[in-house]
């Protein structure tokens, strides 16, 4: 068995229009590799779910997505990632914005083949007027309380960054949070994971970081070998986020024809010329992890 | 314990942002911005030791950490608070957060999603409701407003309501808003609360140098003076030490424009 891809590979099997969830939380620990690829593709249509950092900026800007399902579009230290901002007030993306909660909630009723999760969050709020397809459900006990029935999120893909993964499809984090990797994986029909590293078998050497892992294996469709592939975003503990290429990437969306001159200057070639246009790996590797 | 002879407006507002903890025991404590943060840490090593609070990341601190580059200083960890663990508290209800919506209305309700035009074309699209939603119906929460005006404290109702409060008509029949937990409002003009008549605005403490006039000028829907409304307390002396070391760098002198002092001229 070896679930060993390259980038293309992965891209060549999405589909226009597909629901494509992403791992890491804001820009912590995204697929931007990844991402890259399908920048440098002609998908488009898709739906896109996530704890969103820029991977769902950059795809909006590329023009790549119908639909956004998210809690939240961040750069932590910019607090709204600037192109989702744009795409929002062109009006140029449909959205369901969703509490944090009810999008971790939605994932594991999918992971859980259930068609939806009882729940109180939402009720009360507008995410019930802005999401007008999602229906109440009535306590079939003594305390009859009405409740949000949040249905499922099912993906057709997930796409995840770990920082070591083996062939035979384990993986890995460093990281002081999993987040909902393990939710994202669970929902979708297929998950693709880059990482930083990429043995043979993890057991026979990060035996004694079992602990770490994200998911179980039998989740995995494919992993490709993607050394600095979550930059601009951190990778615990292989490099902080980028803080400094991530304001030029906001400057950029406030700049006429932004986008075309980031994509040219960063995305168009491949990941090797990717790693050199933001300065290089050791600049990279160099990048602090983020202090509170 | 001895008043501080000299503070600022921002020192005022820790100072009694701190005692919105102060009967809780222990729960999570989460100030979100510098003054509520520094709110919750003062908090902790004063009226409310029992709150746990976190690195910012993902564990648990016992001592709270100070704002800002802090050189050698390593937190010390007494457990972990991935967000899995953050939303287990959050919908068992054993946290208590201060938060700072950009609008907040006569039922409590606060907004952070968008404001102006239409949900799916803002005008101006802001954080989106992130957690507010869930944190609002499972857990107390605080506020924390820099800037009172009536674009912040809005006449009819919020844009976007992220987090929820005690307006009838938002809630299907047999959901239960008898469960929404508002503590205290704090501003740069006064501290108040919902639990007037009818979940009623009503105004605990003015800070020094502000009437109340000058509050329900600035504010979109009507106040009452509670009972007992008297003038926010100045720090102590203790409670200025503790800030000054929880925020070595004085982050907190950015916050409110111009940094102006705690006792305001008349």
């Amino acid at each position: 068995m070896n679930k060993e891809m390259d980038l293309k590979a992965v891209v060549a099997q999405l589909r226009d229009g597909m629901k494509i969830g992403f791992g890491g939380w804001g820009p912590r620990r995204k697929p931007m590799a990844l991402v890259r690829e399908i920048l440098r593709s002609d998908l488009k249509d898709l739906t896109l779910v996530a704890y969103g950092g820029p991977e769902i900026g950059m795809l909006c800007a590329a023009g790549k997505v119908k639909k956004l399902i998210y809690g939240f579009v961040s750069l932590d230290a910019m607090p709204i990632e600037p192109y989702f901002r744009k795409a929002r007030e062109a009006g140029a993306v449909e959205v369901s914005e969703l509490d944090e909660g009810l999008l971790l909630l939605g994932l594991q009723a999918a992971g859980h083949n259930l068609p939806f999760a009882a729940t109180r969050v939402g009720l009360g709020s507008d995410v019930m007027k802005y999401n007008p397809h999602f229906k109440t459900v009535k306590s079939p006990y003594g305390d009859g309380e009405t409740l949000l029935a949040m249905p499922a999120i099912k993906l057709d893909v997930a796409l995840i960054h770990a920082s070591r993964a083996d062939r035979l499809g384990n993986t890995q984090t460093d990281g002081p949070d999993p987040f909902f990797d393990g939710l994202f994986a669970r929902a979708a029909d297929k998950v693709f994971v880059s990482t930083e590293v990429l043995v043979d078998r993890i057991d026979t050497e990060y035996s004694d970081q079992a602990k770490q892992q994200l998911f179980e294996r039998c989740l995995v469709t494919g992993v490709v070998s993607a050394p600095l592939g979550a930059h601009p975003t951190a990778a615990h503990d292989a490099y902080g986020w980028d803080m400094g290429h991530l304001k030029d990437y906001a400057v950029s969306a406030g700049e006429e024809g932004g986008w075309q001159r980031y994509f040219d200057q960063y995305v168009k070639g491949d990941e090797a010329s990717y790693a050199a246009s933001v300065g290089g790996e050791a600049k990279i590797r160099a990048l602090p992890l983020p202090i509170f | 314990m001895t008043t501080a002879k000299e503070f600022t407006l921002a020192e005022l507002i820790v100072a009694v942002g701190a005692q919105a903890w102060a009967s809780d025991g222990e729960v999570l404590a989460t100030g979100i911005g510098p003054l509520p943060r520094l709110a919750a840490g003062l908090a902790k090593l004063s009226c409310a030791p029992g709150i746990m609070m976190t690195d910012g990341e993902a564990y648990l601190v016992e001592d709270p950490i100070p704002l800002g580059p802090r050189g050698d200083y390593k937190p010390k960890l007494s457990g972990w608070m991935p967000y899995s663990r953050v939303f287990d508290s959050v919908w068992s209800g054993r946290r208590h957060a201060m938060v700072t919506p950009v609008q907040v209305d006569r039922y409590g309700q606060g907004n952070i999603s968008a404001l102006g035009g239409e949900f799916q074309k803002p005008k101006v699209a802001m954080l989106g409701v992130r957690g507010f939603p869930g944190n609002s119906i499972c857990h107390k929460n605080s506020m924390f407003l820099p800037s009172h005006s009536k674009r912040t404290f809005v006449e009819g109702e919020v844009d976007v309501v992220a987090s929820v409060g005690y307006n009838a008509k938002n809630w299907p029949e047999g959901a239960r808003p008898a469960d929404v937990k508002l503590g205290v409002v704090i501003t740069d003009l006064c501290v108040f609360d919902f639990n007037g008549p009818d979940h009623a605005a009503q105004v605990l403490s003015l800070h020094p140098g502000v009437t109340f006039e000058q509050v329900q000028d600035a504010t979109g829907f009507p106040l009452l003076r509670a009972e007992r409304m008297t003038t926010t307390a100045a720090p102590t002396e203790e409670q200025m030490a503790i800030i000054g070391r929880l925020d070595p760098h004085n982050l907190r002198a950015t916050v409110l424009k111009g940094n102006p002092p705690g006792v305001r001229a008349a």
